[in-house]
């Protein structure tokens, strides 16, 4: 599983950050961005579908 | 009190948020209009306003920066005299592609990392709040959620942050009170009364000018757009924002929280229980009470949805109803402590999202848990006092303490 954070999007709700550290980070600016080339270790799935889910601008896509 | 207004009879063509049974019971007013034929409010008072109350043209309106201009967002019986893209508050009332700029300079001191820092502070402050309550007779002891707890939280926290003297915190109130609430009187009564907030930044820009510090205000006073120093407009402009925006809004969730939690005692103890839930209860507590409509100029006449807007005419964007649509959010109108999927708007949506979030998140949730820390158990006893006009929340909020920790 892969995520993407489409900085274009991204407004720094800051909602991925909080829900999945581990997945996401912010720059100064509070823009969200994926670590790791948005790869999802076994272990954090449902964490990366939340943070998706929560989103308000719809920024995050998950590749399965 | 506030302000003189004809008792709203008719909320679909005469509506006003200035009447006191808005915000006492606005999800009320919510649902009517969400279910019906006709989603948007509409009134000749304000010299034309207009609210639509549904997730998806609150969202429309929002990301539209064409039709609908940021150069005023708090609806009044003016109209903005800084015209866009400026506007009187940089960034909230700018728009493309200045605001970008604006933004850009503020959003750093404001970024999540640099706000965490502020937690074991804010944590000591509702704590100090919470001793100054005094000796506590559980069962009998009755205090004020909001006067003597939620008020004072984000006052303290943003004079800090601006290098305004704390003793002041009174001062800033009123201020507040004068711009956000007193919004349907005469518009020169207007400029009178909210001349003494422009003299106290001037004199506050002036001795920051003189001795300089480490602090929002200097950091504005520094700050450079393509080489040159902000207008001094703009300084002070940036500053009304920051003082205004950081106040009774914050002040407002955490006291719609505690209004909640007194009046929902399954929720009060399952947080008790399980301190870890606050995670999800946050946002819901943001989507469910989000204290903060903004609002727009229309910018030239323009159908939206077959009404018929004027340029000029104010439209409310009532993120708090747009968070309780049905057609967005599953069981909309109920509060669910621990909802998974939660795409609330409670700090905006598009490109004006609140500069401030982080803040107002960390300051919820620490007051909400230190809150609950001193009293496991509390109700509300007693009239609440709600707000009145764009920011929801209660002035007045009687609970009585149940159990001490």
């Amino acid at each position: 599983m892969r995520v993407f954070v489409d900085e274009e999007k991204c407004q720094g709700h800051n909602r991925c950050f909080a829900i999945a550290p581990e997945l996401f980070d912010v720059d100064d600016y509070g823009t969200a961005f994926a670590l790791n080339d948005g790869a999802v270790p076994a272990g954090l799935v449902d964490k990366a579908r939340l943070a998706a889910a929560n989103c308000p601008e719809f920024a995050i896509t998950i590749e399965d | 009190m506030t302000g003189m207004y004809e008792k709203v009879l008719d909320w679909v063509n005469d509506f006003d948020h200035a009447d006191p049974e808005y915000n006492e019971r606005a999800h009320e007013i919510w649902e009517e209009f969400q279910g019906s034929e006709c989603p948007v409010a509409h009134s000749e008072r304000y010299d034309g306003l207009w609210a639509p109350f549904t997730y998806e043209m609150v969202h429309e309106i929002a990301y539209d920066t064409e039709h609908f201009t940021s150069q005023g967002v708090v609806v009044n019986t003016g109209r903005p005299l800084i015209e866009a893209p400026v506007g009187p508050a940089p960034p909230i009332t700018s728009d493309p592609p200045f605001h970008n700029i604006a933004r850009r300079l503020l959003l750093p001191p404001f970024a999540p990392k640099v706000i965490a820092e502020w937690e074991p502070e804010v944590r000591r402050l509702c704590n100090d709040l919470l001793d100054r309550m005094g000796a506590i007779t559980e069962g009998e002891s009755i205090v004020d959620g909001a006067v003597q707890y939620a008020q004072s939280i984000p006052v303290n926290v943003i004079a800090r942050m601006l290098g305004f003297p704390q003793e002041d915190e009174a001062l800033f109130r009123d201020f507040v009170h004068n711009v956000l609430e007193r919004i349907n009187e005469p518009a020169e009564d207007r400029e009178a009364f909210m001349q003494p907030l422009a003299d106290y930044l001037d004199k506050q820009i002036e001795d920051h000018r003189a001795n300089p510090r480490n602090d929002l205000t200097n950091y504005l006073l520094n700050a450079e757009i393509a080489g040159n120093k902000l207008s001094d407009e703009h300084v002070r402009g940036s500053i009304l924002l920051l003082l205004v925006a950081g106040i009774d809004t914050t002040w407002s969730a955490i006291g719609s929280s505690l209004w909640h939690l007194g009046t929902h005692p399954d929720d009060l103890q399952r947080l008790v229980d399980e301190p870890d839930v606050m995670m999800f209860a946050l946002e819901e507590f943001l989507r469910a009470y989000a204290p903060v409509t903004m609002a727009r100029l229309v910018k030239d006449d323009y159908d939206f949805h077959g009404c018929p807007m004027k340029a000029n005419d104010w439209v409310l964007l009532p993120f708090p109803a747009a968070n309780r649509d049905p057609k967005q959010f599953e069981h909309a109108t109920q509060f669910v402590i621990d909802r998974q999927e939660n795409r609330h708007g409670a700090f905006g949506l598009g490109i004006h999202r609140c500069l401030g979030s982080n803040l107002a998140r960390l300051e919820l949730k620490v007051a909400v848990e230190e809150f609950v820390r001193r009293f496991p158990s509390f109700t509300v006893d007693g009239d609440t006092r709600w707000s009145v006009g764009q920011i929801r929340g209660p002035r007045e909020l009687p609970l009585r303490v149940v159990k001490t920790s």
